[in-house]
C-alpha cells in the first residue's frame, strides 16, 4: 500500500475528485457518509481526505488498481482495520448519521450491523446449520429451537443456498463447492440481521457460473440491504453496481452513477483506467 | 449446481429491451397505415393526425439506443446476446425511419389531395397493405426468433418492388396523356417509393433477425457463413 505522490502521474498533482462527481443522486439516503477519512499503515498514508457518501439499498463498488486503497476503505466502514497493528484512522465514518469510530461505539455491534463477506470463503469447520447458527447463538437472536431453525433457513434462501443443501444441513460445510461456500459465508452474514453488507473481492476465486450467482445475489439484496463490493473486475462493477467509485493511490478519483462512469467518465484518469489504458 | 440460477437481471433487461422495440415496431405500422387511410378516403384530419405525431416514435428511438448502448457497456454481452443488442441497434433505427417515411407519405397525401384524383387507388393500397404485413411478420420473427418468417419476408419484397413499377409505369401513362395530372402522379409516385422503401426497412429487420438467431450474414445475397 503506498500513496506516494512521487510516483504519480502528473494528473495526480491536480485535484482528481469532482465534487460534482462524487455527488449522487440527491434523492437517494445515504447510508453511510465518509468525511475526510485518512487511513495509516505506520507512516504511510493508504487513504488521503476521503469524501463519499454511499447511498441506502444500492450497490455501491469500488474499484481501482492494487494498492490503491479500495479494500482498506471497505474495512475502515466496519472497523475491520481496527485488528491490525500499526494502523491508524482520522476523519468521520457515519452510517445512519453516527460516527463509528466514536469512543463508545459497540465494535461487535457494529459489526453484526455491517456484515462482512471476505475474498476467500471461510466457512467454520462445522456443519451448514451451524455455520449459520453460530451467530443467532452467539448474540442470542433465537432463544428457542424452532426460531433458530426458520432463521438458518430464511438465510440460506437469502443467499440462494437453500435448494442445493437443504437435504444435507448437517454435513460438513466444507465440502461445498467454492462458491457454494461463498453463498454459506453470505448466509452466515445475513444471519444476524445486518443492514449493510460489504463483500471484499467476493468471487475472485469462483469460476465464472459460481462468479455469476453471486453478481446476482448482490443485485437481489440490495432492495434489504445496502451493499458495498470491492472488485478487481471492473466488468463485475459494471455489470452489478449501481454506484461505482473509482480510487488511485488512496484517493477518490471519482464517484458517481456507474452507467456513467463506464460511459462518460468525468475524469481523464478515470477514462484511461475503464478503457484498459493503464492499471 | 443442483437449481437452475435465477434469471440474471441481464435476461430482464434484454426483454425490456425487445418489448419496447415491439411497442415501436406497432406504433410505426399504425403511422403507415393512418397515412395511407389518410390518402385513400381524402381525410385530412388524418394527415394532420399522422404530421404532428412522430413524437412517441422518436422518443422511442431515443430511449431504445440509450438502453443498448447501456447494456453493451455494464454486461458486455456475448455470442447472441451481442447480436441481439446489434441488432437492436440496427431495428430501432429502421423503425424510425419507418416512422418518417409515414410522415412522408402524409406530405405527399396533403399536396395529393389538392387536386382531382388522378385514378381510382388499388395498388398502393395494396403495396401498403403488403408493406405492413413484411414490417409486422419481421417484427413477429424478431420476437420468435424465427428464420423461416424473416426468409419469407425477405421474398416478399420482390413483390413489393414489381408493384411499385407498375404503379409508376401506369401513372407515368396518366400523365403523359393528361398533363394536368403530373403533380398529383408525381406525388402518387412518390408514395408507392415510400412504400417501398418501408418494404427495405422491412427486409433490413429480417436479416437483422436472421444474423442475430444463426449468425449468417444474407445482406447484400453475401453469401451464408
Amino acid at each position: 500500500m503506498s500513496a506516494q505522490t512521487a510516483e504519480a502521474p502528473s494528473l495526480l498533482r491536480a485535484p482528481v475528485v469532482s465534487r460534482e462527481s462524487a455527488q449522487p443522486s440527491p434523492s437517494i439516503p445515504d447510508k453511510i457518509v465518509v468525511r475526510d477519512l485518512n487511513f495509516y499503515y505506520g507512516a504511510k498514508r493508504a487513504l488521503e481526505s476521503i469524501d463519499i457518501s454511499i447511498p441506502a439499498n444500492l450497490v455501491t463498488a469500488f474499484i481501482g488498481p492494487s494498492g490503491c486503497g479500495k479494500s482498506t476503505l471497505l474495512r475502515t466502514l466496519n472497523r475491520m482495520n481496527d485488528i491490525i497493528p500499526g494502523t491508524r484512522v482520522d476523519g468521520e465514518v457515519l452510517i445512519d448519521g453516527r460516527d463509528i469510530y466514536a469512543a463508545r461505539t459497540d465494535v461487535v455491534a457494529l459489526r453484526r450491523r455491517v456484515g462482512m463477506v471476505f475474498q476467500k470463503s471461510n466457512p467454520f469447520p462445522k456443519s451448514i446449520f451451524e455455520n449459520v447458527a453460530y451467530g443467532l447463538r452467539l448474540n442470542r437472536i433465537a432463544r428457542r429451537k424452532s426460531d433458530l431453525y426458520e432463521l438458518v433457513e430464511q438465510s440460506l434462501r437469502q443467499a440462494a443456498l437453500w435448494d442445493e443443501v437443504k437435504d444435507r444441513l448437517h454435513d460438513s460445510a466444507l465440502a461445498l463447492s467454492g462458491g457454494q461456500q461463498q453463498r454459506l459465508c453470505i448466509a452466515r452474514a445475513l444471519a444476524v440481521k445486518p443492514d449493510v453488507l460489504l463483500m471484499d473481492e467476493p468471487a475472485s476465486a469462483l469460476d465464472p457460473i459460481a462468479t455469476q450467482r453471486i453478481e446476482e445475489l448482490a443485485y437481489q439484496l440490495k432492495s434489504s440491504y445496502t451493499i458495498v463490493i470491492v472488485t478487481h473486475n471492473m466488468q463485475q462493477a459494471a455489470r452489478v453496481s449501481d454506484r461505482t467509485a473509482f480510487f488511485w493511490l488512496g484517493r477518490l478519483v471519482e464517484f458517481g452513477p456507474t452507467d456513467r462512469l463506464f460511459t462518460n467518465p468525468g475524469q481523464k484518469l478515470t477514462e484511461d483506467y475503464v478503457t484498459g489504458r493503464f492499471g | 449446481m443442483a437449481t437452475a440460477s435465477p434469471i440474471p437481471h441481464f435476461q430482464e433487461e434484454l426483454e425490456q429491451l425487445k418489448t419496447r422495440l415491439l411497442e415501436m415496431g406497432g406504433l410505426a405500422e399504425d403511422r403507415v397505415r393512418a397515412a395511407i387511410r389518410a390518402l385513400v378516403d381524402r381525410d385530412d384530419a388524418l394527415i394532420d393526425h399522422v404530421l404532428s405525431g412522430d413524437q412517441p416514435i422518436n422518443e422511442l428511438h431515443i430511449e431504445v439506443d440509450g438502453r443498448c448502448f447501456k447494456l453493451l457497456a455494464l454486461h458486455q454481452p456475448m455470442a447472441i446476446d451481442l447480436r441481439a443488442i446489434m441488432s437492436a441497434i440496427k431495428i430501432n433505427t429502421d423503425l424510425e425511419r419507418v416512422g418518417d417515411l409515414a410522415v412522408n407519405i402524409a406530405e405527399a397525401a396533403r399536396r395529393y389531395l389538392r387536386h382531382q384524383p388522378v385514378k381510382e387507388l388499388i395498388d398502393i393500397p395494396r403495396m401498403a397493405d403488403i408493406a405492413q404485413a413484411m414490417l409486422r411478420d419481421a417484427l413477429d420473427s424478431y420476437v420468435r426468433r424465427d428464420t423461416a418468417l424473416a426468409e419469407h419476408v425477405l421474398n416478399e419484397d420482390d413483390v413489393l418492388d414489381t408493384l411499385k413499377t407498375d404503379v409508376f409505369r401506369e401513372l407515368v401513362e396518366f400523365m403523359v396523356h393528361a398533363p394536368s395530372t403530373i403533380e398529383p402522379g408525381l406525388d402518387l409516385i412518390l408514395v408507392s417509393r415510400h412504400l417501398e422503401r418501408i418494404g427495405d426497412h422491412a427486409t433490413n429487420i429480417a436479416e437483422d433477425v436472421i444474423f442475430m438467431v444463426s449468425a449468417r450474414d444474407v445482406r447484400h445475397h453475401a453469401p451464408h457463413s
